[in-house]
């Protein structure tokens, strides 16, 4: 049988410890104790955010589903419960499927290192052999228009030059769930029409697409369904159509 | 009891399976590590190759001088020591913080955690390499022949680093929760140094104190069965023993270390 991606969340809760320079020393920890609490400072209790609440939810396979929230609301917490980083504190979370987060295209990329070998550097990073990326190797090239800078140093690049590196590595990928955090942002327009291309190609290719972002539009257009996060707790979740207005207070 | 101890048992070795797998990847992150030192310099990793030879040559000279030894014996043993030695401590107080100076890559990708404790010892293996050159120069300089005893080094460099593996994942966890165990554990390498027969000779300084340290002292060990095979002495059968066992011991507990608290070291970056 094939495997179908798949995302069950019962009553998910992530609480965050926030550890400060004397909750994270042992010499603390052990002063305390030795001395039953004496030497213990009332701040030396860390405090705990819940970043997540009693989060329950379902996502199926071809879901398209968008994640809105204020700032602090949870959504980058969210984005890593799924990519599987966090472990639920409390609660069952079952992700079926390759997970593969578009949200920091550049990272594992090192400046010293030439394009060539940041391409493979960041494709080991995605989980591409080194094999398979040997193949892929001129398709990426042509398609970064780099040609004769390919063997230079990374940190010669210009800005544009180092996103479209960074961003024709990372759009190589066939995800089961992808996940991303705002569209991503790319150079200037020629590149910027091959690249959304693309990068749509993948999102449709994928079985499942997470999407957090601000933008209303980009929402409306990529996703089918609805996540409003407030405070670490699922306010609403259900069809785009219908929630949409709700969020961003508009039509 | 027995169960929970098993199941962290297996999920820690799980991990481990999930890092093998993904082999490529570690090594590749190693692999960059280093190449980044040949990239603006083209002697690269050599540099602290010569950094190597300085503190060779100064602490042979200073300390032959003291210890009135004859410096066609003393140093090449001095350099086998030192040269193991800085492995040995770089790898460990590396290994310390192997989680939290790669918390980008940990945040935002899910891989197994022992990938980054591979990438820490790999870049330092290969450092090791380098440093290696330097034995066999010290050797024909002072007409010091290997016999075929000598390549008892090789399996005992794979002890070696097996011990430092699970030494690195266990600190690693413990560093990234508690921030100054990675100071005290600098510490107890530099303490280590001084009171592991290094830049001395045990048969001049032990002394009923210093022989029991050296008895438990892992590192004494370690040191031991890679240089005394290379020098053409005994390497003491204890030796290796020791070191076989506290692999054994070491690596069941970092594996249950691994095992309960791999759900926790995310939270604690």
């Amino acid at each position: 049988m094939n495997k179908i991606a798949n995302i069950v969340l019962e009553e998910v809760s992530i609480d965050f410890p926030i550890h400060n320079a004397s909750s994270s020393s042992l010499k603390n920890k052990v002063l305390s104790r030795l001395t039953g609490g004496l030497i213990d400072r009332p701040y030396d209790q860390h405090l705990i955010v819940h970043a997540l609440r009693n989060v329950s939810l379902e996502i199926k396979h071809g879901d398209r589903v968008g994640i809105v929230g204020h700032n602090g609301s949870g959504k980058t917490t969210l984005l890593r419960l799924l990519s599987r980083i966090y472990h639920p504190t409390s609660g069952y979370a079952n992700i079926k499927g390759k997970v593969t987060p578009l949200i920091n295209i550049s990272l594992g990329i090192n400046p010293e290192a030439t394009g060539r070998e940041n391409i493979i550097l960041r494709a080991a990073l995605l989980g591409i052999p080194a094999s398979e990326i040997k193949q892929l190797m001129e398709e990426i090239i042509d398609f970064t228009n780099l040609h004769h800078y390919i063997d230079v140093p990374f940190r010669v690049y210009s800005t544009g030059m180092q996103l479209r590196l960074a961003f024709a590595v990372s759009t190589i990928i066939k995800p089961e769930i992808l996940i991303m955090d705002e569209w991503l942002a790319t150079g200037d327009n020629d590149f910027k029409d091959k690249a959304n291309l693309r990068l749509k190609k993948i999102v449709d290719d994928s079985e499942i697409l997470i999407l957090a972002s601000h933008s209303r539009e980009l929402i409306k257009e990529n996703c089918n369904k609805l996540i409003i996060l407030e405070q670490g707790q699922v306010k609403a979740f259900g069809k785009t159509d219908e929630l949409i207005n709700t969020y961003f207070h508009l039509g | 009891m027995l169960k929970i101890f098993l199941n962290y048992l297996t999920d820690g070795l799980q991990e481990i399976y999930h890092a093998v797998k993904d082999y490529n990847l570690m090594l590749a992150l190693g692999r960059q590590d280093v190449a980044t030192r040949y990239r603006r310099s083209r002697i690269g990793a050599f540099w602290l190759t010569i950094n190597m030879i300085v503190t060779i040559m100064v602490l042979g000279f200073v300390f032959g001088g003291i210890f009135k030894q004859s410096i066609n014996n003393f140093l090449p043993y001095l350099t086998v020591g030192l040269v193991l030695w800085g492995f040995i401590s770089n790898s460990i107080n590396e290994g310390c913080a192997s989680f939290s100076s790669s918390s980008d890559i940990i945040l935002q990708v899910r891989m197994s955690f022992f990938i980054h404790i591979v990438r820490v010892l790999w870049r330092n293996l290969i450092i090791l390499f380098h440093n290696l050159l330097i034995i066999p120069i010290v050797f024909i300089i002072f007409s010091k022949s290997l016999s075929i005893d000598s390549l008892l080094s090789i399996p005992a460099l794979f002890l070696i680093l097996m011990n430092l593996a699970w030494m690195s994942l266990l600190l690693a966890i413990i560093c990234t929760r508690f921030r100054d165990v990675g100071h005290i554990v600098q510490n107890i390498m530099q303490v280590t140094f001084f009171v592991t027969p290094i830049f001395w000779e045990a048969k001049l300084v032990m002394g009923d104190f210093v022989e029991i340290i050296n008895l438990v002292n892992p590192f004494y060990h370690m040191i031991n069965i890679f240089r005394a095979p290379l020098l053409g002495l005994d390497s003491d059968i204890f030796s290796w023993i020791f070191c076989a066992i506290f692999f054994l011991v070491g690596s069941i507990l970092s594996l249950y270390f691994l095992g309960k608290y791999q759900k926790r070291i995310t939270y604690w970056l």
